[in-house]
């Protein structure tokens, strides 16, 4: 059997006593790309919060490879909501990247020229080297998106939690950051993104967690993504043409 | 005096050279630990800080019986610390807004603080007057000790902040990123406020509580518009702070009776002022003018464009018409028509206008946006 990445037992989190995410149960295997889909306030971004400690669970453990968190940090690389920051914050694209580097570094080492180089290098890996020292607030949506993408790939890690990285960006972006995401599971990387895009779940992933507060089901693309899941996630009955 | 005097006398007089420099060096650290509170968003939590440290300050007099600075400012960063943590207890335990929080705790402690004073005032001691100065601040108070203080704290700070430099940076950017990168977040938010409280706590007795925090946010706000790197902005916030402090007292020593507190905070208003006009990127004076530029381009490019209409229609190009048929058209000027001619987009004669080559081509490409992709 396949190496297990992130194991969650009994999860549970809750916003002032409404629970956000309630039991879940969930076991992500090595190397795949995994969508959570699921309807707005299903908990999406909330069980990538928890399992990156972010926010603290009331019940449950998160394990990575078998152990806390907190001891595999390094092997961990995160890509928060576009929005989430103040894109006007005074820095540049090539700093932004830079950050990635800190986690290795560690407190009060100052990056250098190898962190530079490895930062460089993921920029132009999301095709944005032109632009590492324009600010940060001159960049479009799909910009940005693409620093925040190069800012986890510096981390070198090996699994990858995104929280919708293809919101708001146009198509030539969300093919960029795909074929990204294609590459790193080809690597052996286990990727897994908050997506809400049901049309195309079926042609960028492999595997699929269908989350509504409850865990409804996970498992590969090919198998579970079916009207009858949908449904389940979403109340209605929802029709979605896929190719099997 | 007049204000060359003032910097004749400033090197020589024993007073004036220990206000200028309190001024200066209390300018300097509040634009710089300023410029990490305007960008976490946390520009009211300095008038709060500063606001919630009165009440200290009455209970460390009621307490001791003296008026000794630093006992004083002891209290004022007690009380200031505990407002500090209930405004972060209340935003993080009810369901209460920041604003509401603030708002809360300033004029909770505030009200508390001027109860205080009052009730002091009462007091049959003749020890009591002069608290009150902590309301709008007394620079002429300032002796040497205060500003020796001022430079020690200063310079942990500075110490501090390059030591933290890039954990402080990765903080203000992107908290929750900070956290999964396994840096204790809290510990760094924690060494940012206890700074700041500090600042505004060692600004009370120059400034005093309730201008203190202008102090804190107007240099930062200024240096924000030049710049667009953290360091030159911390920097730019420290010099314009230092500045405002010694034009201030410059200002007020050379005008009588005129208090230095809120001569400080109006000159590092100007700063602002100007700095909201004229910077080159994101003053308003330059984006003005870069907005006219777009629309006389815009204009120039219209003209062209219909002239591209009607010069694509005959076999030669450069065939010539009349400058009347223009009149139809809205984007038209004498003056569009001369810069056309400049660029050599044009030719004119007399009445009569004709396309160059060089016309036709820019034409055809002015909206031919073709964006290499990646």
């Amino acid at each position: 059997m396949e190496k297990i990445a992130v194991q969650i037992d009994d999860l549970t989190v809750a916003y002032n006593y409404k629970p956000v995410l309630w039991d879940i149960d969930l076991t992500i295997p090595e190397g795949v790309l995994m969508a959570i889909v699921g309807p707005n306030g299903a908990g999406k971004s909330t069980l990538i919060k928890a399992i990156l400690g972010i926010i603290k669970p009331i019940a449950g453990s998160v394990t990575i490879y078998g152990k806390a968190y907190t001891d595999q940090r390094k092997l961990v690389a995160y890509v928060p909501q576009k929005g989430s920051v103040d894109w006007d914050f005074p820095t540049t694209a090539l700093d932004v990247v830079m950050m990635g580097t800190y986690g290795q570094l560690g407190w009060i080492r100052r990056p250098g020229q190898k962190e530079k180089k490895a930062s460089l290098e993921a920029l132009e890996k999301v095709g944005m080297l032109s632009f590492k020292n324009r600010q940060i607030s001159q960049l479009s949506g799909g910009q940005q998106q693409r620093v925040f993408l190069a800012r986890a790939l510096v981390q070198n890690a090996s699994i990858y939690f995104m929280d919708e990285p293809f919101q708001g960006v146009d198509a030539t972006t969300e093919i960029a950051i795909i074929n990204i995401l294609k590459e790193l599971r080809k690597a052996g990387k286990t990727v897994i993104v908050v997506h809400h895009d049901l049309q195309t779940v079926p042609e960028y992933f492999d595997w699929v967690t269908f989350l509504n507060v409850k865990k409804i089901a996970t498992g590969p693309v090919k198998q579970i993504f079916n009207d009858d899941n949908l449904t389940k996630t979403y109340g209605i009955n929802y029709k979605v043409a896929v190719n099997k | 005096m007049t204000i060359t005097e003032y910097f004749e006398l400033v090197f020589t007089d024993y007073t004036l050279r220990t206000i200028t420099l309190g001024t200066a060096v209390l300018g300097a650290i509040s634009g710089m630990l300023g410029s990490f509170a305007v960008l976490r968003k946390q520009s009211l939590l300095g008038d709060a800080i500063s606001h919630a440290a009165l009440p200290g300050i009455a209970i460390a007099f009621l307490i001791t019986g003296t008026k000794d600075t630093n006992i004083l400012m002891l209290g004022a960063l007690v009380s200031g610390l505990i407002g500090t943590f209930w405004i972060r207890g209340i935003i993080t335990k009810t369901h209460l807004k920041t604003d509401t929080a603030l708002g809360l705790i300033l004029s909770l402690f505030f009200g508390f603080g001027m109860l205080l004073l009052t009730f002091i005032q009462k007091q049959p001691n003749a020890n009591q007057a002069g608290l009150d100065k902590y309301l709008f601040g007394q620079a002429a108070t300032l002796v040497e000790k205060d500003v020796i203080l001022m430079v020690i704290v200063t310079a942990i700070c500075l110490f501090i902040l390059l030591l933290f430099w890039k954990e402080f940076k990765i903080l203000l950017f992107d908290e929750d990123y900070t956290r999964t990168l396994g840096f204790n977040t809290r510990f760094i938010d924690i060494l940012i406020t206890f700074f700041i409280v500090l600042a505004i706590v060692l600004g009370l007795q120059t400034v005093g509580v309730v201008l203190m925090s202008a102090l804190l946010l107007a240099p930062a706000a200024a240096a924000r518009q030049w710049t667009n790197k953290l360091s030159v902005m911390v920097t730019l916030a420290a010099i314009f702070g230092a500045f405002s402090g010694v034009f201030g007292t410059a200002i007020s020593a050379s005008q009588n009776n005129l208090s230095t507190g809120p001569v400080v905070v109006l000159v590092a208003a100007v700063f602002v002022l100007f700095s909201f006009i004229f910077s080159p990127e994101r003053g308003i004076l330059f984006r003005e003018l870069r907005f006219r530029k777009n629309r006389r381009d815009l204009q120039l490019q219209k003209t062209l464009q219909f002239m591209y209409g009607i010069a694509k229609t005959h076999e030669n190009i450069s065939h010539p018409h009349a400058i009347k048929i223009l009149n139809n058209f809205q984007g038209f000027t004498k003056k569009t028509l001369q810069e056309l001619e400049e660029k050599d987009w044009i030719e004119l004669n007399g009445q009569q206008w004709a396309m160059t080559n060089e016309g036709f081509t820019a034409a055809e490409n002015l909206y031919n946006q073709q964006v290499p992709n990646v």
